[in-house]
Formats: C-alpha cells, structure tokens, sequence
C-alpha cells in the first residue's frame, strides 16, 4: 500500500471554481473577459452530426473535377440591390475599437478578395474598411455609436442588430485600454472610460416598432439595399418569426458559442442557445411562416470549419458568418510573442484576454506599438487561403453527397451521432430511423 | 413653395416625392394631410425648409443632415434620431425618445416629451419648452438638453458626458447624475438659445452633469454600479 493518501477532488469545488470565487472576492465584481464560451460541459455542436454521402442509392459529383457552385445571393425579398457573393461564408461584425486598423482592414481586403463581404461594428463605420471592402454591411446597433447617414448609404446592406450570440440581452463592452482617444472620438465618449453600450435600441422596443424601424431604413436607403436583422440565440423560433414578419430581408442568428471583444464571462457561458439548435429552431420558424427561402438565414456562432459550414448550410442556412474563425487565421492564439502571452495571464491557444487590449499578436488591440505585429498584406493571405479552405471543404462534402450546388445540401444528407443532436435537429440517430422531435429533419414516417 | 397632399399617399411616395422637388431645385417644401405617417422626411440631406402641417408618426426627421423641418402638430417616437446637422421644431408634443441618438443640429418641441428624451445624444442640442418623461438624458453623451419645465424620474441616468438644464422642478435624478453650479457663461448661452426660438427662458435653471462615477469599474463604489450594471 502506498504511504501517500488518495487526493479526493471535489466535483463542486473544482480548483476552477475556488479560483473563481477567490478572483471575484478580490474584484468585487463579476469578471469579464473576450474571445467565446469556455465551459467545462461541452455543447452540441455541428461535431454531433455526420454527412451520409453517396454510395448506391445516390451518386456523387467527381470530387476535384465536377462543379459545385458556392454562389450565394441574400435580400431577395424586398430590396432592389440584393447582394450576391462567391462564397456561403462572411465576416460578421466586429467594432474597430474592438480590433486594430490593422486587423480590419486585413478582414476587409481578404473577404474581397474571397468574393464575399464583411460587416461594421459596435464603433460605427471605418473608412479604410468601406474602401477595402467590396460588400461592405452596415451594422445598426442600440449604440448607435458613430451612426452617420452618409455612410449608412455607402452600404451594400443595412444590418439592425438586436443582440449578438456572446452575450444576448446585454450590450457590449470596450474597457478603457482600448477607449483610445481615436476610438472615443468615433464614439463620441470621453476617452479612457470603461464603455458599457445598451443593449435596448434608444428609439424602439418590440418588433411592432422594428418594422417601422425597418421602413425608416428602407428610406434612408431608397430600398436598395437589404435589411438584415441579427439576433442573439434564444428563443429562436419566436424570435425569428417576429424579426421576418416585421420586414426582414435577412435574418442572422448567433449562437451561444459565439464570440466578443469582452463580455461578462458568465453571459458567455450560462446564456443562449448553441448555433446547432439555433439553426433548427430557425429553419422550422421560417417554414411555418411560409418565408424559408423568401428570408435568407445566416448562421453564426463558433463556425471554425468547412464541415461546420456544410452542416450549418444543410440545416437550412443560406451562408454563416465567421468572426473568431478569421481572427484565428489572422494569428489569434498563435504561439508567437509568448512572453506577452503570459505577461496577460495567457498561454497560446487558451487566450481570451481580447479585454485587456494587450493582444500579443495586434488584433484586439489600440496600441500602435502591438498593432505593428500585424502584417496586413501577410493576414490578407493568411485569411483569404482559410477562406479558400472552408470553401473547398464546404463544396468537397457536397459533391460527396451529390449535390452540384452547396445550397443544395439538404437535411437528409445528415445523421446524428448523439440521442441529444438528434432531438434538436430532428435528424435521425445514425443506425436508427428514428426521429425525437421537430427540427429540420422531421418528416412524417410516411415520407421517409 | 413646393406643395405635396399625403392624402391616399404611402410613406415612401410622400419621400419620393420630396426627394423629387429637393432634386429638382426646391428650397421650400410644404406636406399636408401628413395623418401621422411614419418616416416622413427621412434621410433628407439638403439644406432645405420642410414644413409638415399635421401630426406625423415614428422618426420623422431621422437621419438627416442640414434641413430645416417643422411639424405643426404633434410627433410620435424617434423624431429626428440619429440627426447629423439641421433644425427640427414640432409645435406640440413628441412621443418617445426625441432627439435620440443627435450628433449635432437642435431639435426643440414646443410641447412636451415622452420618456427617453434626449437618449444617447451624442452632440446637439435638444429644447423642451414643456415637460419631459422619465430616463430623459439617458446614456447621453453628448451634447445638451434643455427642458424648460418639469422632469420625471431618473433625469440623466447613467450619462457620460454633456449638460441638461431644467428650469422646473426635478422628479429624480439618475444613476450618476449629479447637480452642478449654473455660471454666468451657461446663463447667456440658455437665453441666446431660447431667443432663437422665441421661448421665454424661465426664472432660474438647474444644471445636471455626469457625476463620472460610473466611467470605470471600482469595487469600491459597489451601490452605484449594483445600479447600473
């Protein structure tokens, strides 16, 4: 027998959780940090599913000879200029405040260069990123910070954000190392605050306004340019129903994985609903309103691959957007700097110190000295070839499902993995034909 | 003068339809029959003078830069949010957040204002010869408000900067919000604004400022944050 006792571990008192209430006991308030949930319980995730290809009952597409389009068009329904881009894949909004110039205009010319678009942010408009930027989207938040009519109309589409996935029902937070006095400026705040932004929009409440709000930005625009409106991953099904019969031309929804400059970390981690089920309950939403396909769906939240976007695209949505992804090609998390890393409390691949405005690499910093670090022409190339990539995985699983037309992707070229994925999706189990609940897959026995 | 009968007219034509004039070289625009449109004159970025002779609905005047609009009635939410430059003057009283969001330019209501007046202001001016609703002055940050009578609850809650005066009486004041010493300089500048405008300036004024408490986290001030967070 050995002489040293058996060590017992609390499963309640984990050494993360006596950390947690030591480090609030110090602070005196809940803690706040950046980059997507770090839960010690995993999510669903598009992980939880599989693509069934072609065998005898299907055949597939020539793997690296037949073509598959990617082409993806989006706010068909009413706006007189829908967007039309080469790829499902965008880049969604993230402030210049929140990310360097550097890292903005590096996003801005790698999602031209890819044939498909990027979106604004919590800090109104850059003009390095419109000039950069071939579709460039338009964000309108509760902040309203920067709102300029003028660029408002430089758009290629108007985005009405309601909330975001990291952090639903709450606005969001640029901390004072990043309240340079450039970006306070752009803000009109005092420089060096901690900035908290609302999470209410200052001139409208519930949806019976934001379809008037939605009117209003239709003529500001002339109409020509669609209407997107982003929401966090809650109750979807209501959510999305509301947002397309008020108008939308686009609906985004966010899910719970999705990632921020700096939140309250419980909020990351204890709110929403993960992008998998965000996708279902969307999928259903607009279907019983008769709109799927009239309203376009974008999906984002923790997309870090082809397969996820494959997945997300044969749920039901026209495109996902990508935001940690990009930032992760630019060199987030990438061992360089390393000493910096750790002068934050971080180590490559486990940082999340976006907050701290000490970016070891120069994305979510202000400091001109760290922003340096960030070659733009060189995180160009780094995101446009990941671009590439999720494009050639996206299209390589379709044509193996037989599908010339990665929208074409479909439900039923899916098999769950686990009796959890299975009940959101209303996918079957893999080896079973058995369906749990109503998601996108649901069909009556009779139909399959 | 231009002339436009909303009457049988959508939203979108009436703007159509000042957009069409404002093109074609009009300086001076009058809509009528107006029956609480939404979204009349919005996004109107020309120096012009719109005057809308009837009650109008939701952000008439929203997101403008440089005209002059008059509302000779009554307005509903939003009016004149997110403004650049240009005056926007309603008779009677607005609904819900006026001025919301106003980056310059002055917006005044002859009436009084609903609740959220002045929110999220990020320059500009904002004038209420009446009274104004709760959370006037809300997250502003810029800019000022002034309200010539009475203001309900939480007046200037959470505001980061900028000054609201208030020549009545003060229901509450806000998160932050804190009372600060009107000088000579704001005297003249409260009677040569309200000249402007042929509003008489009331006998005296009180002035509110951010108190600046909620510009950082300090655990140390935890019953304000318990509030604003």
């Amino acid at each position: 027998m050995s002489e040293r006792p058996v060590v017992r571990h609390s499963t309640i008192w984990k050494p993360e959780n006596i950390e947690d209430i030591q480090a609030k006991a110090d602070l005196g308030r809940y803690r706040i940090r950046g980059f997507s949930a770090l839960r010690d319980r995993p999510l669903p995730s598009f992980d939880d599913l599989t693509f069934v290809p072609c065998t005898l009952t299907r055949v597939p597409l020539e793997g690296y000879r037949e073509k598959c389009s990617t082409k993806t068009v989006l706010g068909t329904r009413f706006a007189k200029k829908p967007i039309e881009i080469d790829i499902p894949i965008m880049v969604t909004g993230m402030s210049y405040g929140a990310l360097s110039y550097n890292a903005k205009v590096a996003l801005a010319k790698a999602a031209a260069r890819a044939g498909t678009s990027t979106t604004t942010g919590d800090g109104g408009m850059l003009a390095a990123e419109r000039e950069h930027s071939d579709i460039l989207i338009y964000e309108v938040l509760p902040s309203r910070y920067g709102i300029n009519v003028h660029h408002l109309r430089q758009a290629d589409a108007i985005e009405l954000t309601v909330g975001q996935g990291a952090k639903p029902g709450t606005g969001g937070l640029l901390l004072e190392s990043k309240v340079s006095d450039e970006i306070a400026e752009l803000r009109d705040l005092p420089p060096g605050v901690d900035q908290r932004s609302p999470c209410r929009h200052p001139d409208w409440l519930g949806p019976d306004d934001m379809l008037t709000k939605i009117e209003e930005l239709r003529e500001a625009t002339d109409w020509q340019v669609p209407i997107f409106v982003k929401m966090g991953a809650a109750r979807v099904y209501d959510d999305v129903k509301l947002a397309a019969k008020a108008g939308a031309d686009v609906v985004v929804v966010d899910g719970m994985e999705g990632g921020t400059g700096a939140s309250p970390d419980i909020l990351l981690d204890h709110t929403g609903i993960p992008t998998l089920a965000a996708v279902s309950e969307a999928r259903v939403a607009l279907e019983e309103c008769g709109l799927y396909g009239t309203v376009q769906l974008i999906i984002a939240g923790g997309i870090h691959s082809g397969p996820a976007a494959a997945k997300a695209l044969a749920l039901g949505a026209d495109a996902v957007y990508i935001g940690t992804a990009a930032l992760i090609a630019l060199n987030c998390n990438k061992p360089l700097y390393v000493d910096d890393y750790h002068a934050i409390g971080a180590e490559p691949y486990a940082c999340h110190h976006c907050h701290t405005g000490r970016c070891p690499v120069g994305i979510t910093t202000q400091d001109p000295e760290l922003m340096k670090r960030l070659d733009i022409d060189a995180g160009v190339e780094r995101v446009g070839n990941f671009f590439n990539a999720m494009t050639l995985e996206i299209q390589m699983l379709a044509r193996s499902c037989g599908k010339s037309d990665v929208h074409a992707l479909e439900p039923e070229d899916l098999r769950a993995l686990t009796l959890e994925s299975s009940m959101i999706t209303g996918i079957p189990l893999a080896g079973t034909n058995v369906v749990f609940a109503g998601g996108p897959g649901w069909k009556p026995s009779s139909e399959r | 003068m231009k002339d436009i009968d909303c009457t049988d007219k959508t939203s979108r034509i009436i703007n159509q339809e000042i957009r069409h004039h404002i093109q074609a070289g009009e300086t001076e625009i009058g809509v009528h029959h107006p029956q609480a449109r939404h979204n009349l004159g919005v996004a109107v970025l020309q120096p012009v003078s719109l005057t809308i002779t009837g009650s109008v609905g939701y952000y008439c005047g929203g997101l403008i830069d440089g005209p002059r609009i008059e509302v000779q009635g009554s307005c509903g939410w939003g009016l004149a949010e997110s403004m650049l430059s240009g005056t926007v003057i309603v008779s009677q009283n607005a609904g819900n957040s006026a001025a919301a969001s106003i980056r310059g330019g002055t917006v005044v209501v002859r009436g009084s204002a609903s609740s959220r007046a002045g929110i999220a202001m990020k320059g500009g001016t904002l004038i209420v010869q009446g009274n104004s609703g709760y959370m006037t002055g809300f997250m502003m940050q810029k800019g000022t408000i002034i309200v010539c009578g009475d203001t309900a609850e939480a007046l200037g809650d959470s505001m980061y900067e900028g000054r609201i005066f208030v020549g009545g009486r003060i229901s509450d004041l806000g998160n932050d919000a804190v009372i600060e010493e009107v000088t000579d300089q704001d005297r003249a500048f409260l009677t040569t604004t309200l000249a402007q405008y042929a509003i008489e300036a009331p006998a005296s004024f009180q002035k509110i400022v951010s108190g600046r408490r909620l510009w950082q986290f300090d655990k140390k001030d935890f019953d304000t944050w318990r509030e604003a967070l």
